[in-house]
């Protein structure tokens, strides 16, 4: 595992990881769902993840930011436990000792050769939900992105836009504590992207838990509270919105903010 | 008139005539090759649905071999069988030698390699692009590779049309191991082949016509429900990620 703070800038500002001690957001956070400790991941020789010390607290709404290839594809996988870090702990509590529930949103969602209505029971019954319960469960995961119309139509025929809905729907029936979502409208038109952004804000009012990897600053804004920038496998900022955006926070990270980071 | 016409009109007059011997044999070829493909489908699928999500030691070697065994030549599996199945080999009690059990055993151990080396293609590129979604819905490797064996099925059905013509068009494992026996184990291939020797031209010439009517008739069913498959499911194309092991499958199969 690479030496700690190596990379932590001089002047760093309020926001920015300031190793050996644990970042500021990690004081905060008493009781977290998901706590990374030292976590690295290499692939083979390349350090995707290094040092990362990270504590996501219940109903928190934390995007991650970052030029291509920073990790935060990366990162969200090893949150949700898709991938195993190569060194250091994760650890997971939903608390009263059952295990915390993940969903996850993609850029491209898949969705099988089946209906729209299949293509959700699947997901229910692979999340252990069986029978009515299952059925009415479906019903209302429809009904809440607005396909319930569109129940017997094949998955694959939806609209891009559409198609992210039903996968929204998917996650959201599965009732989970902490939604993952990887650039989860980067290829959807505006009027498609707004209809995603709106659900996805109507699931963080109810308490789920937003991790979002996110190109778009603006949606950034508009739909988190906590700002991690992510450069090189590494954490170089740690904020909550107003004082990312504010500009306080690691040179790197005001370089991104103002597009000039260097390839 | 010129033998090879005077032999392709005869040909014709005994399909159109529904001459019995060569129904018969027809019946067979049909018979012994749908069963082989049958049982191969149980094992190839499983087994390259397995091997596209599986990772374990020595995979690669286990993926070579499976690919070697495409080009299996059909006598080695006829002599290996044969001396399963003979008197004096391990099978022998079963008493199968010369008989269409034996030439659906032959035709099934050459046709599992097709069906497991093509699916695995088809359900690993997909898996490759998609495992990681089906993981984030809670399925396992094992429930993933089932799911995604299930959502190739229109590459699923080349694979068995590739496996199908393969065996219905082979000759050295059932002439070994089935005896070519007339009215009893005598198929198309050795049909063809016997008359041919015999000088008899019509007759192998009409069973030549019908192997490729076979073949072609399936074909064009498996088009049909393929085209009809991507109306339903809204595609307007080859299903993706399985264009790549399709043209596999068209340049391997047979």
């Amino acid at each position: 595992m690479a030496e700690a703070g190596t990379l932590a800038p001089r002047d760093a500002g309020p926001g920015t990881r300031k190793d050996p001690q644990p970042p500021a957001w990690a004081e905060r956070v008493a009781a977290p769902l998901i706590a990374l400790e030292r976590v690295a991941l290499y692939y083979g020789a390349h350090a995707a993840l290094r040092d990362i010390d990270l504590r996501i607290a219940p109903g928190e709404r934390v995007a991650f930011v970052g030029a291509n290839g920073s990790g935060k594809s990366t990162l969200l996988r090893v949150l949700h436990g898709l991938l195993p870090p190569t060194a250091g702990l994760r650890r997971v509590s939903a608390g009263g000792g059952r295990p915390l529930r993940f969903a996850m949103l993609f850029q491209r969602p898949f969705l099988l050769r089946l209906s729209v209505q299949a293509n959700l029971r699947l997901a229910l019954w692979l999340g252990g939900w069986r029978g009515i319960a299952a059925r009415e469960r479906c019903r209302l995961a429809l009904q809440r992105v607005g396909l319930a119309g569109e129940a017997a139509r094949p998955a694959r025929a939806l609209s891009g836009g559409q198609q992210q809905r039903l996968a929204l729907a998917r996650a959201w029936a599965l009732q989970p504590d902490v939604l993952l979502l990887d650039e989860p409208t980067a290829s959807l038109d505006p009027s498609a992207k707004r209809e995603v952004e709106q659900l996805l804000a109507e699931f963080a009012e109810q308490g789920t838990t937003l991790l979002m990897a996110s190109h778009n600053l603006g949606q950034v804004k508009r739909l988190a509270q906590r700002v991690v920038y992510l450069e090189h496998g590494r954490i170089l900022a740690d904020a909550p919105l107003a004082e990312f955006f504010d500009g306080r926070v690691a040179p790197e990270a005001q370089l991104f903010l103002k597009g000039e980071l260097p390839w | 008139m010129d033998p090879f016409v005077e032999s392709v009109r005869t040909a014709f007059a005994l399909i159109a005539q529904a001459d019995p011997r060569l129904l018969k044999i027809v019946a067979l070829s049909l018979g012994v090759s749908g069963t082989a493909c049958l049982l191969a489908s149980g094992i190839g699928l499983c087994a390259g649905a397995a091997l596209a999500v599986a990772r374990f030691p020595g995979r690669r070697g286990v993926l070579v071999l499976l690919n070697t065994l495409l080009a299996l030549p059909s006598v080695v599996v006829g002599l290996v069988i044969y001396l399963l199945l003979s008197r004096s080999g391990p099978l022998g009690s079963w008493g199968l030698l010369f008989t269409p059990g034996a030439m659906v055993i032959a035709q099934t151990v050459l046709v599992v390699p097709v069906v497991a080396a093509l699916t695995r293609e088809a359900v690993e590129s997909s898996w490759l692009q998609n495992g990681e979604q089906l993981r984030s819905l809670g399925a396992g490797r094992w429930t993933s590779g089932l799911l995604l064996l299930w959502d190739e099925r229109m590459a699923v059905l080349t694979v068995l049309l590739a496996a199908f013509g393969r065996a219905v068009s082979e000759v050295g494992a059932v002439m070994i191991v089935g005896g070519n026996i007339d009215g009893y184990t005598r198929v198309m291939t050795t049909a063809i082949a016997l008359e041919t020797s015999k000088g008899d031209l019509p007759l192998a010439l009409a069973l030549g016509v019908v192997l490729l009517g076979v073949v072609a008739v399936l074909n064009a069913v498996i088009s049909l429900v393929r085209a009809w498959m991507a109306r339903v499911h809204g595609e307007g194309g080859a299903p993706g990620g399985s264009l790549h092991a399709e043209t596999r499958m068209r340049t391997a199969g047979g």
